[in-house]
């Protein structure tokens, strides 16, 4: 007699393992099959092909009505079964119906996560998991000029979008996290995903948070961000996830975790009953991807067979299908101990790849742009294969007998044609190509012919590596100094790349310079950070995870991991009521010291780090700001008295620094600056050995750069004489920003005046008004960006408040009894 | 395998949300601090935030792959074995912890003598 073989879910998973079933016993069992879904099995992952247009729902089709007629496969589509009674061993189904079974599957897949967002119910707000879901998308292409919202960056999140955009509908997507298909990408591949995405119309939104879904009647409207933007949309697909569908099973009294606990012959808690797919939990692992699914399918068929069969866990590895967008990612990619990467980066092509070793072994794999040998590396992976041998070749895949090694030309070679060279002289790739095709084969000879790196000499290395680049072995490049070993490049070179090449984040910059680690070292990241920040004011989010502590936490860190505090006071001016305010937080919060600095303000020492916002609340409350005692930035503005009270006095000292330090608080530079303006030739301000120093005298301003009182000890040199203290204003500012601009990170100004050189500064500045007006309003234009006083942003906004506090305290914890 | 974790020997100290990317947040504990850092891949690891006299607050530090760079000397430490990278030597208490469901669970041997006996 034949036993009752009873099928909850006719999905991918059941499928598989009802042919396997009744191709080696189909005698033995009558089978009934239930599905939710008023359809057979069809395959799932081919939707998304379905949404593009690129393939239509016949041909996705796996078991057709003839196939099932055929099997003899009792067929109860659209029709979903209620409960299980494990112990009558029956089923019932919605409609009331009673079956019984010998045996029972469970394969109810698993259901879309949608996040109970205010609004998630209303009438345009779906998920992306079936064929309901995709005609949804489909329909929304012939309504003209619409627009959706993908909530989710993940593998399911960018199908949808790229169908929808294919399609004809407008895109965006809103992704949580700062990258792309963080679960199968690490950064660097993230970005050249997103730039893909972009370039084809799709707006892409990383770190954005969702916060409410808005409609009118019960119609969906727009999506809310918590920053306030408004994302007006007519349908929101959510794609943030799945959750095993376990519910059934659950009311059925069957053991479940995550999912419905199998072991690893499929078989449930309860001997009768096998479950398979995505709704099972099989040693603590649970499923979203196929390839696993198929292998459960054979060994549920085994164990329904009563044939021996184990299933075991194996590597996965994720591809996207979207057209264009070649990626692929397998196993695990995560930094350790012990580990090492191989990256190779080809700007050009945008291509990305990245093998991670451990011991003798290859563990993972992310490849974008050329996923070509993607297969060989995900076996040499799943095979747990020595690599040893072919180690040094191994990036080059199985076909390697020969290939390219990592190019540090790369970079340069991938700049457009009128990407600008010389800044100074506005030359631009072509014209520096163009003269060395004509005949100018050295550095020297490129100055000549086409002025290029005649100026400053900042690209100098750029032009090396186009003389390199055209002229290959022909032109030896001579030895440099690099940022750091993830870099073959200079500081200079990085710069002037970065503005060339238009790289606008992190992420961008390490692929388009053909970084050799994934993300960098405490060396170039808040090199890398700060040549960001200067050229994008405004458009570059900072990287505070680049900066190092004392700018992460606006703070000195002190010997023991206390912070000094040093408020602000512009020129060295203070007031009865700051003073006071002072000596009220200082005794508020216990602070151990309180001293006068040698850059003329007080600082208060020994604060805990929890206590730093509380402290700069007080302080704010007395109209003081954050003095950045600790910035690669604008530190002091000392000053004399001047005129106001001296004998001597010749002009308004005091009054010029306190101009000055307005204008100039909150800018970044690649080192400290620091200015002092002193009323006449007698210095009291000590302005002769400052980065920039102002010395009053009868007729107007000296104008002295490049002086210093640390490490080295340098007298300040003449830049101009100026009449008014307006001059001595855009003087001042147009040599910060000439400064901020060209030098390397860590340089103070006098080190990178040694390098370009006095004459070339002042032909920058002085011989040139309208270039010195352009320096001084470039200056201007990024501090309306800079000029947020970092104290208040913590301590009113709570901006960064996980730093100041700890995780968790258990030194108070109630010790149980003994 | 995390379903062979007994329970009672860890404690939930937070969420791996409470942490950002390439961050690290300190907890208190008898055996002074511990630095809990998330990479930028969502690994989790606690270290001492210490060395006494050569490097700490380490939570403070600069992060790259699955290494810490000190904020008062700039020695690098692997946060897997603690130990310092390159020329310097020092090694710092490393402590079992992992992740479920989102939060983070600490081995409750951070308790040390005041620990929690059940
Ligand atoms: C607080 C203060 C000393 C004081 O008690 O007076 C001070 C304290 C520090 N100085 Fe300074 N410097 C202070 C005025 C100076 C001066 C005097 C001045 O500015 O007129 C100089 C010499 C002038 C100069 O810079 O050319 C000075 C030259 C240095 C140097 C050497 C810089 C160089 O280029 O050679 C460093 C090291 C560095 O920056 O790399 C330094 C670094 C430091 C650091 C930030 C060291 C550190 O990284 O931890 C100190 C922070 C201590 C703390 O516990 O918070 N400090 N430092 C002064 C703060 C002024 C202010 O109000 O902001
Ligand atoms: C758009 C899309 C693209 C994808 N792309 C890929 C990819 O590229 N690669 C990859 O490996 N994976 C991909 N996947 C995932 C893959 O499709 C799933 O892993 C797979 O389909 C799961 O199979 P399953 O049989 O466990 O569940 P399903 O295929 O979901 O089948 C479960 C069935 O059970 C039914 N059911 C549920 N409850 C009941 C009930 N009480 N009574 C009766 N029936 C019920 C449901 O209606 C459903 O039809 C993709 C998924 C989607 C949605
Ligand atoms: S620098 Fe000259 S003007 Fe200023 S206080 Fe000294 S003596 Fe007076
Ligand atoms: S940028 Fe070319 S010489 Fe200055």
């Amino acid at each position: 007699m034949k036993k009752n073989l009873i099928i909850i879910g006719a999905g991918m998973a059941s499928g598989r393992a009802l042919e396997e079933v009744l191709d080696q016993d189909g005698d033995s069992w009558n089978v009934t099959l239930f599905n939710a879904e008023p359809c057979g099995n069809y395959n799932r992952l081919m939707l998304s092909p379905v949404l593009s247009g690129e393939k239509t729902y016949e041909e996705i089709i796996t078991h057709s009505a003839d196939w099932y007629e055929t099997q003899g496969v009792n067929c109860r589509f659209g029709e979903k079964v209620a409960e299980i009674d494990k112990v009558a061993k029956t089923v019932t189904s919605e409609t009331g119906d009673v079956l019984s079974y010998d045996k029972l599957v469970i394969a109810t897949g698993s259901n879309p996560f949608i996040i109970p967002l205010p609004g998630h119910d209303l009438d345009g707000v779906i998920a992306y998991r079936d064929l309901e879901d995709t005609e949804r998308m489909i329909a929304l292409g012939s309504k003209p000029d619409a627009k959706a919202v993908v909530i989710g960056g993940g593998l399911l999140g960018l199908e949808a979008a790229a169908g929808l955009k294919a399609r004809g509908v407008d895109v965006t997507v809103v992704h949580i996290m700062g990258h792309l298909m963080e679960r199968q990408l690490d950064e660097a591949a993230g970005y050249l995903l997103r730039k893909a995405l972009t370039d084809r119309g799709i707006k892409v939104m990383c770190s954005a948070n969702s916060k409410e879904i808005v409609g009118d009647d019960g119609q969906l409207r727009a999506l809310l961000l918590d920053d306030g933007t408004e994302l007006p949309c007519d349908l929101l697909v959510m794609a943030v996830g799945i959750r095993p569908n376990v519910a059934l099973a659950q009311d059925a009294g069957l053991a479940v975790g995550k999912g419905i606990h199998v072991d690893d012959q499929m078989i449930t808690s309860d001997a009768h009953i096998l479950s398979l797919g995505e709704c099972v939990e099989h040693d603590g692992a649970v499923f979203g991807l196929v390839a696993p699914l198929y292998e459960q399918a054979k060994v549920l068929a085994k164990t329904l067979i009563g044939e021996p069969a184990t299933f075991v866990q194996k590597e996965v590895s994720t591809k996207l299908k979207v057209t264009g967008c070649d990626l692929f990612s397998v196993g695990d990619f995560a930094d350790g101990e012990g580990r090492e990467d191989i990256v190779f980066r080809d700007p050009a092509r945008g291509v990305y790849k990245r093998l991670v070793i451990e011991g003798n072994k290859l563990v993972g794999a992310v490849f974008y742009g050329d996923t070509s040998d993607s297969n060989w590396f995900f076996g040499l992976i799943k095979d747990g294969e020595d690599i040893s041998e072919m180690r040094e070749t191994l990036m080059f895949g199985p076909s390697f007998q020969g290939g390219d090694p990592l190019d540090p030309m790369a970079a340069v070679a991938a700049l457009p044609d009128d990407a600008e060279i010389c800044g100074c002289n506005g030359i631009s790739k072509s014209n520096v190509v163009a003269a060395i095709q004509a005949g100018a084969h050295t550095l020297d000879a490129v100055k000549a012919t086409s002025k290029a790196a005649s100026s400053c000499g900042g690209c100098s290395g750029l032009v090396e590596q186009l003389l390199s680049v055209t002229l290959g072995d022909d032109f030896a490049m001579p030895e440099k100094e690099t940022v750091c070993k993830c870099t073959d490049l200079s500081h200079d070179e990085v710069r002037k790349l970065i503005v060339a090449g238009k790289m606008k984040s992190m992420p961008q910059a390490m692929q388009e310079m053909n970084w050799s680690t994934p993300d960098g070292c405490h060396v170039c990241r808040p090199a890398l950070n700060y040549y960001l920040v200067c050229a994008w004011p405004g458009e570059y989010a900072d990287d505070g995870k680049s900066r190092f502590i004392n700018e992460r936490v606006h703070a000195n860190i002190q010997k023991d991991g206390t912070y000094s505090v040093v408020p602000r006071m512009l020129g060295g001016i203070t007031t009865p009521n700051e003073l006071r305010a002072i000596a009220d937080a200082a005794d508020k919060f216990n602070v151990p010291t309180v001293k006068v600095t040698g850059g003329q303000r007080i600082d208060l020492l020994g604060i805990k780090k929890e206590d730093l916002p509380a402290i700069w609340y007080d302080l704010g409350q007395a109209g003081m700001m954050s003095g950045q005692a600790y910035a690669k930035g604008l530190r002091t503005v000392k000053t004399c008295v001047g005129t106001d009270h001296c004998r001597f006095g010749t002009q308004d000292s005091t009054g010029l620094g306190i101009k000055l330090e307005e204008r100039m608080w909150g800018a970044w530079s690649p080192h400290k600056f620091k200015l002092a303006v002193t009323g006449c030739p007698r210095n009291c301000a000590e302005a002769t050995c400052k980065d920039l120093g102002i010395v009053c005298v009868d007729s107007g301003y000296q104008i002295l750069v490049g002086g210093a009182a640390g490490l080295d000890l340098l007298e300040a040199q003449l830049l101009a004489q100026v009449a008014t203290e307006n001059e001595a204003l855009e003087y001042s500012c147009a040599f910060y920003q000439l400064y901020r601009e060209g030098a390397q990170y860590l340089h103070r100004p006098y080190k990178w005046i040694n390098k370009v050189g006095l004459d070339w500064v002042k032909d920058q500045i002085v011989e040139n008004p309208l270039n010195r007006k352009a320096l001084a309003d470039r200056f201007h234009y990024s501090q309306q960006f800079f000029q947020v006083d970092p104290w208040a942003e913590r301590a009113i906004k709570g901006k960064d408040a996980h730093e100041f506090k700890p995780l968790a305290d258990l030194t108070d914890l109630p010790v149980a009894a003994e | 395998m995390q379903s062979e974790i007994d329970m009672s020997q860890y404690i939930d100290i937070g969420t791996l949300e409470d942490i950002p990317q390439r961050g690290a947040r300190v907890v208190r504990t008898p055996e002074g601090e511990i630095a809990v850092f998330r990479t930028a891949d969502d690994q989790i690891f606690a270290i001492d935030e210490w060395l006494p006299g050569k490097a700490g607050p380490l939570s403070n530090g600069i992060q790259h792959g699955t290494c810490v760079t000190d904020p008062m000397r700039n020695w690098v430490f692997d946060l897997r074995s603690g130990v310092a990278q390159g020329a310097d030597d020092g090694h710092l208490r490393v402590w079992d912890l992992y992740l479920q469901d989102g939060r983070i669970f600490l081995t409750s041997e951070v308790l040390g003598a005041a620990r929690v006996t059940s």
